[in-house]
C-alpha cells in the first residue's frame, strides 16, 4: 500500500507534465497543431489501392494519356507518338494562333480512319494546370490527382463529378480505328469513386 | 439536301447542300470560289484553310452546317484590293513556288499576325507547322511573315 501511493502520484504527475507539454507546443509557431477533422470517408487503404489499379491503367491508356502529355504537344495514336504537326497547348489548352484544336477537331468525330476525333470541348489541360499523366508512376499520379494545387482546386465531390466530364467520356467514343480504354466507363467510374471514397490512398510505387 | 445560307467574304450565298458536306466543297463547287485548295481532305496539310469567325479552320473537315450563321472569309476576301500586309509581303518576297499551298499559308499567317503582331521565329513555327509546302518554301514564308509584321506596324493596322 505504501508503494502504491507514490506510484499513483508519479502517474498523475506524468499525465500533468504531458498536458503541459502538449499545451505549450500549441504555442510554438514552427509546429502547427494538427486539426482534428471528422470525415464521412470510409478509409480503407487496401480497397482504395486496389481500386486505383483500375483507375491507373485506364488513365495511362492512350485514350486518356494522349491529352495529358508531359510536354506541351498532345500525343496521338495507340503508340502515343507526338501529334503530327506539333500543335501546342497554349495558355488555355486550346492551341495557339492558326493551330487551335477546334480548327481541325469538330464537335463530333469525323467518319473514317485517321480522321480527327471531335468534341465541343476539345482541349488539353491549361498551362497553369497541366495534369500530366505521361511518365507518372501510380504513386505519383494518385498524389497529383487529389492535390488541389495541381488538380484545378477540385475537392472529392468535384473529382467524382469529373468522371462524367464530356471529354472524359469522349475517351470511350474515340472514333474509328482507335483502341478503347481497358475497362468500360462504368467500371472506371466505379473504381474512381471507390478509390476516392475509401481515402484516395496512393499505391507504394 | 437542305437550304443553307453561307456568308462568304461578306456576301450571302443561299446554297442547297447536305449539312454534312465539307465546307471546302461548298466554297469551291457551290459558291464557285476556287482560291481555296484541296490537298489531303483529312486535316493534314492546311491547303484548305479559311477563316470561320476569324479562326483558321480547315474547310475539308469542317461541315457546312458549322459555318451557317458565321462569317467565312476565303483568300479572295482577305482584303478587297489584295493589300493585306501578308499578301503584300508575299509579293515582295516572291514566296510561292508552285503556289498550291499558299492560300492556306496566307490565311494561317493572317491569324498569327492578328494575335501576335510581332511574332518570333518560334511563334511562326508554332502557328505554321500545320501548313505543309511540298515545294519547300518555308524559309521564304518565315521571312515574309516578318516583313508582313513590319508592314502591319507601319500601316498601323492589325490583321
Ligand atoms: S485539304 Fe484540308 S488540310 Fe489538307
Ligand atoms: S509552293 Fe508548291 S506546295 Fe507550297
Amino acid at each position: 500500500m505504501k508503494l502504491f501511493v507514490p506510484k499513483k502520484a508519479a502517474t498523475v504527475l506524468s499525465i500533468f507534465i504531458f498536458i503541459v507539454a502538449v499545451g505549450a507546443s500549441a504555442f510554438r509557431n514552427d509546429a502547427p497543431v494538427k486539426q482534428i477533422t471528422f470525415s464521412t470517408i470510409n478509409r480503407d487503404s487496401v480497397e482504395s489501392v486496389q481500386a486505383f489499379e483500375i483507375v491507373y491503367k485506364t488513365l495511362m491508356s492512350p485514350r486518356c494519356m494522349n491529352c495529358h502529355p508531359a510536354g506541351d504537344v498532345p500525343l496521338q495514336g495507340d503508340d502515343s507518338h507526338l501529334h503530327a504537326m506539333g500543335p501546342k497547348r497554349g495558355l488555355d489548352g486550346k492551341g495557339v494562333y492558326a493551330m487551335k484544336c477546334s480548327n481541325c477537331h469538330q464537335e463530333t468525330n469525323i467518319a473514317g480512319l485517321h480522321m480527327p476525333p471531335g468534341n465541343p470541348e476539345w482541349h488539353l489541360p491549361p498551362a497553369a494546370m497541366k495534369m500530366v499523366f505521361q511518365g507518372k508512376s501510380a504513386h505519383e499520379l494518385a498524389k497529383q490527382l487529389v492535390d488541389k494545387k495541381q488538380n484545378g482546386n477540385k475537392d472529392i465531390k468535384k473529382l467524382i463529378e469529373h468522371a462524367d466530364d464530356g471529354l472524359v467520356l469522349a475517351g470511350w467514343d474515340p472514333g474509328e480505328g482507335r483502341t478503347l480504354p481497358p475497362v468500360t466507363h462504368a467500371e472506371f467510374k466505379k473504381a474512381w469513386i471507390t478509390w476516392l471514397q475509401s481515402g484516395a490512398y496512393a499505391p507504394k510505387k | 439536301m437542305a437550304k443553307i445560307t453561307l456568308n462568304i467574304n461578306k456576301k450571302d450565298y443561299p446554297l442547297d447542300a447536305d449539312p454534312q458536306m465539307p465546307l471546302l466543297w461548298a466554297i469551291r463547287d457551290l459558291a464557285g470560289l476556287k482560291g481555296t485548295k484541296y490537298g489531303c481532305g483529312v486535316a493534314q496539310c492546311g491547303a484548305c484553310v479559311v477563316h470561320l469567325d476569324g479562326e483558321a479552320v480547315r474547310s475539308c473537315v469542317t461541315k457546312v452546317s458549322r459555318a451557317a450563321g458565321k462569317k467565312v472569309v476565303t483568300i479572295e476576301g482577305l482584303s478587297e484590293t489584295n493589300s493585306h500586309p501578308v499578301q503584300k509581303a508575299w509579293q515582295e518576297i516572291d514566296v510561292p513556288q508552285c503556289g498550291y499551298c499558299h492560300s492556306g499559308q496566307i490565311m494561317s499567317a493572317a491569324v498569327l499576325l492578328r494575335e501576335k503582331p510581332n511574332p518570333t521565329n518560334q511563334d511562326i513555327d508554332d502557328a505554321m507547322a500545320g501548313n505543309i509546302c511540298r515545294c519547300g518554301t518555308y524559309l521564304r514564308i518565315r521571312e515574309a511573315i516578318h516583313t508582313a509584321a513590319e508592314l502591319q506596324k507601319k500601316a498601323g493596322t492589325k490583321g
